[in-house]
């Protein structure tokens, strides 16, 4: 049974309880009193980006549409400019809550793959934690080519200018594409990433089982 | 009329010695105002010059004092003379203020300013010093109809200031509506939980008070007379009735919840699982009273999941139910839900609401009841469909756009109904056919049954709530000497309630104090004088027995009217009323209007000159104008405006002698009338305007124009639009031409 399967069996029709328990901060949904201020102040909505602004995510989540909450790509949208946290009324930390459901949702594998915020997200997890710096070059070619081999041509022939630009202002070197730099002990972070993954696999387990 | 000599006192300070000629004024008074005495004074409402006029009293045998300084609203503790009869001439608010001070403008301003000297001269030669009557009813005693919240802290109130109380129940225990309650929505510090209710300490302290008299199951069988002096009969149930003297009544009957079963889509009547807010409340305190677990009616079983349903049956804009909110429902059931909470966290409780209004500090409880975790779901329910122990509610959820959402295996649903008042009798409704008679399931029971001609109960306004002066005076009824509070009044809670009641005491107290003293209540509080009726000239036409809008007027066995005068708000509504004019006021009059009409000069035709007469309502418009003087907004000079107490006391023979006179137009500035009616008689502006409509009749046998009379809603806010009227109708006026009759 995966984990998805497994946490929806232990809190069948209660998906409030399921988001109060696993997300951070999620105990806050419940105070929502459905003013609609944090879907009014967010800088996103204006080019109707969010399937559900974050108003109607909580309410989603009271009413029980865990599918519909977890699989979409709403709460992915967020710019984190904090503007919904500084106007609520109800003093919910709306940002925090919407990365928490978004964590959640990847964490049990149901965030849409190719979301380009999730997607850039573990590229430049990936890429920085790989040597210990971020190599620009990687991380932007990884993100060209994200939806195949001719958009990725395409977009790499858009920025053309703007990355000659970087290279006679030697803010970009070609030659970062084999290898590149890395920090003086990659093999110390590696290790430290690891008992710190190790850790965090252990506790949010138990969350889960418990 | 006996010895009477008149006096006049012209005032030259605030500016008015430097705009008007001051000596021009006195010799008006001489000569057209025929005073044997004038004089002017540089600063007439300082000490010497207020001793000048009483000295005059003294010993010049003055009675009548004619004073032309500031309006009468003003320095009106200089100028109190209570044994005289005294008439104001507005020269400062009413003239200089509102006229440029220019050299053209100055002959107008003079005209004007000696016109109010001749108005106020005719007028105070017309008045008498009101005298009171002293033989009205002295009863302290206030009577409490219902023994609720409401009721018993009226009662408490009254008794602490030290006012015998006669308390009627028709049950047979105190605490009303309250009583049934398992616990109060919290009204003190952190407003977290349900509060104890308060109703055993306040029926204790009820029956352990002895100047609270209580009657339980008991009724009020009649009431007859007038504040100070009503006469009650209490019916019991033993069939005994007791008769007590009253002075004044305060009525708490409190309210109904709205008939559940009027809601079968929402399950109302349809199972033992739907009930209303009391139905849940019986629930607790039975629960409280058992393992503390609350059980669905329909087998015993723990209930495991609730749905509130909010506004069910009202803000129907359909008409089929309650229009309105009664604004305590969402706090009441927050706090239900929290029943359940607090017993069991694990019980699932979904408020399904449209607009959460929560007054007081229900935020704080609000946002309590989230905390423990009752969800709250913005929708509107369709339909409760209940099925063997359980029940579907199907809602459309208004945050999502769902039509389809809903709520399965609900073991209990409560319906939040809102409150019906218990008002008794609309004595207005329209007389029923014997079908219609027939068809009416529950027949209103009478709760007063007075004995005043126009019907047994209080009036209502709309949905059944007792009619009061919401903004001025709130508990104040259409009945002086009666008030209503708590929720026959508005729908209310118990915090809300409890601050009626105390205002509703004072209030009581106020109006039996007056009542001894022959005092008007309210809006002319403390006026002495009272209708008096030329009975030899009466037709029995019984226009002011059924106008009267506080139905102070009776009708004897002869079917003359009878004034009770401390039912009496002397808004002279009778005196406008009455076709052959026999009802008079001892200040205020027909005639005293008459004369100050007749008093002012017309110039002919020739002058373009015009005079436009203003009858504008003290209460509202003649403020108005004061305070448009005060901002110095301007107007037209060729206007004369003579202050009535209410549009109602409007007599249609001022307007047609206006007319007749050559007055070019009459300006009529009274309060919004209707239902949201802002006339502080209730009824008066309303009652005015009916008797104006018929003024086009009047033009037509003159064959004048029908903008020679305007009827205007003014209010104490216009400032700035009443200038602009005035104005706006003298350059329309123009354009009309002069009036015929002038110069004859």
């Amino acid at each position: 049974m995966s984990a998805n399967t497994a946490l929806a069996e232990k809190y069948r029709n209660n998906f409030l309880k399921e988001i109060e328990e696993q997300v951070e901060m999620g105990d806050w949904v419940k105070m929502c009193m459905q003013c609609g201020v944090c879907s009014g102040s967010c800088p996103t909505n204006f080019q109707s980006a969010w399937e559900h602004p974050p108003q109607e995510l909580f309410m989603m989540i009271r009413a029980g549409k865990r599918e519909e909450v977890l699989t979409t790509t709403s709460m992915w949208n967020c710019t984190s400019c904090y503007n919904c946290i500084v106007r609520c009324p109800r003093k919910l930390p709306i940002t925090h809550i919407m990365h928490g459901i978004a964590e959640y949702a990847h964490r049990l594998g149901m965030a849409p793959k190719m979301q380009p915020t999730r997607f850039f997200s573990g590229l430049f997890w990936k890429n920085c934690t790989h040597t210990g710096r971020v190599n620009e070059l990687k991380l932007s070619m990884g993100l060209y080519f994200k939806d195949g081999f001719a958009q990725g041509i395409k977009n790499g022939m858009a920025m053309q200018a703007v990355a000659l630009g970087l290279v006679k202002a030697k803010r970009l070197n070609v030659f970062e594409l084999f290898g590149g730099h890395k920090c003086k002990d990659q093999k110390g972070i590696q290790a430290m990433l690891k008992k710190a993954y190790e850790i965090e696999r252990s506790r949010k387990a138990a969350k889960m089982a418990g | 009329m006996a010895d009477i000599k008149v006096a006049a006192y012209i005032c030259k300070g605030c500016g008015l010695g430097e705009r008007l000629d001051a000596d021009a004024l006195v010799k008006i008074a001489q000569k057209d105002g025929k005073v044997p005495l004038a004089k002017s004074h540089d600063f007439l409402c300082n000490a010497d010059g207020v001793a000048m006029i009483r000295n005059d009293i003294a010993n010049e045998g003055v009675t009548h004092i004619m004073i032309g300084a500031c309006s009468r609203r003003a320095k009106t503790e200089a100028f109190y003379f209570p044994e005289n009869a005294v008439a104001r001439a507005n020269l400062r608010e009413g003239v200089i203020w509102i006229r440029p001070d220019t050299d053209e403008a100055r002959e107008t301003t003079q005209e004007m300013a000696e016109d109010y000297i001749r108005m106020g001269c005719a007028e105070v030669k017309a008045m008498t010093a009101p005298e009171g009557n002293p033989a009205t009813g002295s009863s302290k005693t206030l009577l409490v109809v219902g023994g609720g919240v409401t009721g018993m802290t009226t009662a408490i109130e009254a008794s602490k200031t030290g006012y015998p109380v006669v308390l009627v129940e028709k049950s047979g225990a105190l605490g009303g509506w309250a009583g049934k309650l398992y616990k109060r929505t919290p009204v003190h510090e952190p407003f977290k939980s349900p509060a104890d209710t308060g109703v055993a300490d306040l029926a204790s302290q009820v029956l352990g008070d002895s100047n609270i008299k209580v009657y339980l199951n008991a009724t009020v069988a009649k009431t007859d007379g007038a504040p100070g002096r009503f006469v009650v009969d209490i019916a019991t149930e033993s069939g005994a009735t007791h008769t007590e003297d009253i002075g004044a009544i305060v009525q708490a009957t409190g309210f109904t919840l709205y008939d559940m079963n009027k809601l079968p889509e929402l399950g109302g009547g349809k199972s033992p699982n739907v009930v209303d807010q009391a139905g849940l409340e019986a629930l607790a305190t039975a629960a409280a009273a058992g393992d503390g677990v609350i059980r669905r009616s329909s087998d015993g079983q723990p209930v495991k999941s609730v749905v509130f349903v909010q506004c069910a049956g009202q803000r129907d804009p359909s008409g089929t139910h309650l229009s309105y909110c009664s604004g305590f429902c969402c706090n009441a059931s927050i706090k239900q839900a929290m029943y359940f909470k607090d017993a069991n966290p694990s019980v699932d409780t979904t408020i399904i609401y449209t607009d959460l209004r929560t007054p007081g500090n229900g935020e704080d409880f609000y946002r309590s009841a989230q905390e423990k975790g009752v969800i709250f779901t913005k929708g509107k329910v369709a339909q409760v469909v209940p099925s063997g122990n359980t029940s579907m509610v199907k809602f459309h959820d208004l945050i999502l756009d769902d039509t389809d959402a809903a709520v399965a295996d609900v073991d209990l649903v409560v319906l939040a109904t809102g409150q019906v008042a218990n008002s008794g009798i609309d004595i207005f409704a329209a007389p029923k056919t014997a079908e219609e008679e027939a068809a009416v399931e529950v027949k209103p029971i009478s709760i007063l049954n007075l004995t005043y001609r126009q019907g047994p109960d209080v009036p209502q306004l709309k949905q059944g709530f007792t009619d009061s002066h919401f903004i001025c005076f709130p508990y104040e009824t259409r009945r002086t000497g009666i008030y209503t509070a708590g929720p026959v009044r508005r729908p209310m809670d118990i915090a809300q309630a409890r601050e009626d009641a105390t205002g509703a005491a004072l209030k009581a107290i106020q109006a039996l104090e007056n009542a001894e003293l022959g005092r008007a209540a309210h809006p002319r509080s403390g006026d002495l004088s009272f209708p008096k009726v030329r009975l030899e000239g009466c037709t029995q036409c019984k226009r002011c027995t059924v106008e009267c809008p506080f139905g102070a007027i009776d009708e004897d066995e002869k079917r003359f009217p009878v004034f009770n005068e401390s039912r009496c708000r002397r808004c002279g509504t009778c005196m406008g009323a009455c076709p052959v004019r026999v009802i008079s006021f001892e200040n205020y009059s027909v005639n005293s209007v008459g004369a100050q009409i007749k008093a002012v000069d017309i110039p002919d035709e020739f002058s373009e000159k015009p005079r436009i007469l203003i009858l504008a309502c003290e209460n509202d418009a003649y403020p108005a104008l004061d305070m448009a003087a005060m901002n110095r907004n301007e107007y037209s000079a060729f206007v004369r405006v003579i202050p009535i107490r209410c549009l109602g006391s409007v007599n249609t023979i001022w307007v047609t002698d206006a007319l007749n006179a050559g007055y070019d137009g009459v300006m009529m500035m009274g309060c919004k009338s209707g239902d949201e009616y802002q006339c502080h008689f209730v009824k008066g502006s309303e009652l005015g305007r009916v008797r104006m409509s018929k003024i086009d009749d009047t033009l037509k046998t003159l064959n004048l124009e029908s903008e020679r009379v305007r009827d205007l809603e003014v209010a104490i806010t216009d400032i700035e639009r009443v200038p602009e009227m005035i104005n706006k109708y003298a350059a329309e006026l123009v354009a009309v031409g002069p009036s015929p009759f002038k110069g004859f």
